[in-house]
């Protein structure tokens, strides 16, 4: 049963780092543009369904609750302080758009938290996934960091490569999802960010070895693990190919697929830590009536309908937006 | 344990949870309201409801994306505040609230999209039916959390093993007698904040004598509800009682001001009660009425604050005010309802501008009864978390400091001020451009290429302006 919840878990978090990844990532390319008819755009390829995709988030939180209460109680306060950025910058994201259409001269307040917010979040998601790479400060299955147990420099830049991964997803969702010069702009965004996450990519895995990083000895004990990687290598070659011959349907699968191969590069190195290298899924699991109780509801039911719904909502929602300037 | 840090924690949960429920309150009201407009709209075919839809889903729009966002917030805070309830209740709360994102909160997501960019892009009928999807999420969203909270109230269905809770009965979890009384009453409080907004708004786009086909059909639908709704909801508050008295007797004695022991009890109407003497000052009562409305006897002994143990007592001042503020709420709701409704039977509903006035002024009533309908019960359970089991200050993260907390706080009291501050007053201006014809036209010109903006202010012109 509890196979089943960290299935579920796993499912959650990719579709949220994919799904929010790609809007949180539109968010930071907004910063970087001037044009109100570009931002106009931007916020339209995403505004139909990125409440939706930070519904994932939440989903995450409470599997994490409910399936395996130590991990959400140990991981949620030991990042106390990386949390509340992120719940910030989340909130004041999700306003923008809403808030900035209803002013014009407050209108750089809602733009500003927009890039903000959007980098805030993705900065600290990937500073958490860094320090729980890098090993969080454990002792008996508790947390004994403090208040900054999290920081490292591995962590800060994980959190600068997120952000730059996040930033390559959204740029390759405006591409196929918009048309003229703004499509023009994001191909070469996608040129720019995916030669910056491949130096980064790199840069951790010098570090890593330098470091001699707990989980870089996981990886070579088990070899069958760069199957990822290996994957990973061949969707940014088909990338490359789809950015010279303008395919605009690629660029974004490709990405998604170099995001899967490292998402499972990372869950097959931590498995069976849900927390690496301290607590266990065997540990970490609630009581059997629990995992019982939701798996025969929102487990076995709802959960399908969710992803159905979110398919649903997305084909209503197929295609490119235009960009004109009467489209207000 | 850090003393400073748990006060700055129950501070910065309320202060949250308190900013989160006022949107809540507002939408589930809202989008049933909008459900009704849109069958009424297919049914009838008459433009006005279409217009009215239009416009309320605006509103709605930028009160849900409040409760969305500050509702995030809520799924991480018993993380990081409270890790040690997070861990030893997460077997039976984690379940529970995860059923509560599950069934409501995706559904809601899911198909408010379609609400606001999906209306040329599906029939009408898919349309409808997501309008009844949103509002049916919204209901099971409160279905849940009750659930949840009743759970803390009264814990039943569960053993300890090795400091944690691990459910054993989730039939009596979830539908017990006390969740089927306290959903309701909270389904209808928020069901009459819908009514009462929208009927505030009919009131006064009459005194300004504007929208007035629009705003005569808001003001009496609005208020007949109320006025029909509001009998019901006090039957259920006074069901809500009778489980406070039984299975809460510490937090029945603060709400009704009784310091100590009476046989037969008296009613306290008003009052200052004074922790220092452990008496009310100025205090206004009625004999024996106490036991009737606690017992339904005239005769029955009804037990006082001070019978417990000092450190299991309730502050008395808190639930004692709010019960009462709220009551009060209910009351004066219930006269401007059944004024209103009696003068649209005789339909003289828009001469009178006393009820024009009691009604556009009575707007914050039902804010404010559920929020002190709330503080009544968080405040009444303590000094537990989860009562008789479970202390507030025990369950803590027990590494918080003061420092961490007070900077949470102080960005979280920041950010929901700015927010909160800037979202009213863009729902206070889209109230009082009103609904207009325009906001349709262009709902029918979309095609499907170009999904219309609900963040469109069209008719102050806000927005289409920057280039």
């Amino acid at each position: 049963m509890e196979i089943f919840w960290v299935t579920l878990l796993a499912i959650s978090i990719l579709l949220y780092v994919l799904l929010d990844g790609f809007d949180l990532g539109i968010g930071i390319l907004f910063g970087l543009t001037r044009s109100e008819e570009r931002r106009r755009a931007m916020l339209n390829a995403v505004a139909p369904i990125w409440d939706g995709n930070e519904t994932w988030l939440v989903v995450t939180a409470v599997i994490l609750w409910g399936a395996f209460p130590i991990v959400y109680a140990t991981l949620f306060s030991a990042f106390y302080l990386p949390l509340l950025v992120m719940l910030a910058g989340l909130i004041l994201r999700g306003v923008a758009f809403e808030y900035r259409y209803k002013t014009e001269r407050m209108r750089w307040l809602w733009d500003l938290s927009f890039a903000g917010g959007s980098l805030a979040a993705a900065f600290i998601q990937g500073l958490t996934v860094g320090a729980l790479v890098q090993g969080l400060p454990m002792a008996n299955g508790e947390y004994v960091g403090g208040e900054f147990g999290w920081f490292s420099p591995f962590a800060v830049l994980c959190g600068f490569g997120l952000c730059l991964g996040y930033a390559l997803l959204g740029a390759a969702w405006l591409v196929q999802k918009c048309e003229g010069e703004l499509r023009e702009a994001a191909y070469r965004q996608v040129y720019l960010l995916a030669a910056g996450v491949l130096a980064f990519l790199v840069i951790v895995f010098v570090y890593a070895l330098a470091e001699n990083l707990q989980i870089m000895g996981r990886w070579l004990e088990r070899p069958y693990l760069f199957i990822f990687p290996v994957i990973g290598a061949g969707a940014a070659v088909v990338l490359a190919a789809s950015l010279r011959h303008h395919w605009d349907g690629l660029p974004f699968t490709m990405v998604v697929i170099i995001f899967l191969a490292a998402f499972g590069t990372l869950a097959i190195s931590f498995w069976p830590y849900m927390i690496p290298f301290a607590i266990t899924i065997d540990e970490a699991k609630a009581p059997a009536s629990s995992l019982a109780f939701m798996f025969w509801g929102e487990g076995l039911f709802v959960f399908p309908l969710m992803l159905l719904y979110t398919v649903i909502s997305y084909s209503v929602f197929r295609g490119k937006v235009h960009t004109k300037p009467d489209y207000h | 344990m850090d003393a400073g840090a748990l006060l700055l924690s129950r501070i910065q949960f309320g202060f949250t949870i308190s900013f989160h429920i006022i949107f809540p309150a507002f939408t589930i009201g809202l989008a049933a309201w909008l459900t009704v407009l849109e069958a009424l709209h297919l049914i009838t075919g008459r433009p006005v409801y279409r217009l009215l839809f239009e416009f309320w889903l605006r509103i709605f729009g930028m009160a849900f994306g409040l409760g969305v966002v500050s509702g995030i917030v809520m799924a991480f805070q018993f993380g990081t505040n409270w890790s040690v309830l997070a861990r030893m209740t997460g077997p039976i709360q984690g379940p529970l609230l995860s059923y509560e994102t599950f069934t409501a909160f995706t559904l809601e997501a899911a198909f408010f999209g379609v609400l606001i960019f999906g209306r040329s892009r599906v029939p009408p009928w898919f349309y409808l039916f997501s309008t009844a999807m949103v509002a049916l999420g919204t209901a099971l969203s409160a279905f849940w959390i009750m659930v949840n909270n009743t759970w803390m109230q009264v814990p039943v269905g569960y053993v300890v093993e090795n400091g944690v809770f691990v459910p054993t009965d989730w039939m009596k979890i979830v539908l017990n007698s006390i969740v089927l009384v306290r959903f309701p009453h909270m389904l209808l409080g928020a069901y009459l904040t819908g009514a009462f907004c929208v009927a505030a708004t009919g009131a006064w786009y009459l005194l300004r004598k504007i929208h007035t086909t629009e705003a005569h059909i808001m003001l009496r639908m609005g208020l007949l509800l109320a006025a029909a709704l509001l009998p019901i909801q006090i039957y259920f508050g006074h069901l809500v009682g009778d489980y406070v008295h039984d299975y809460q007797p510490a937090k029945f004695a603060a709400i009704e001001g009784r310091w100590h022991d009476e046989q037969p009890a008296g009613e306290v109407l008003i009052g200052i009660p004074d922790a220092a003497t452990e008496t009310n000052r100025y205090e206004v009562k009625i004999p024996v009425l106490g036991s009737v409305i606690a017992s339904m006897s005239l005769t029955s002994k009804e037990v006082g604050l001070t019978s417990f143990p000092l450190e299991d007592r309730p502050p008395l001042l808190i639930p004692f005010l709010t019960f009462r503020v709220m009551v009060g709420c209910g009351l004066v709701m219930l006269a401007i309802a059944w004024f209103g409704s009696y003068l649209s039977l005789k339909q003289r509903l828009e001469q009178n501008r006393l009820l024009l006035w009691l009604t556009f002024l009575s707007f914050p009533l039902p804010f404010v009864a559920i929020l002190t309908g709330w503080y009544t019960a968080e405040v009444g359970r303590q000094p537990w978390v989860v009562y008789g089991v479970l202390r507030t200050a025990d369950a803590m993260t027990p590494f918080l400091t003061a420092r961490a907390a007070s900077t949470s706080l102080i960005v979280f009291g920041t950010v929901y001020t700015l927010i909160f501050a800037f979202g009213t007053y863009y729902i206070y201006r889209l109230l009082r451009a009103g609904p207009n014809g325009h906001a349709v036209e262009v709902a029918h010109a979309a095609s499907p290429n170009r999904p219309m903006s609900l963040a469109e202010d069209r008719e102050t012109g806000y927005a289409g302006t920057g280039e």
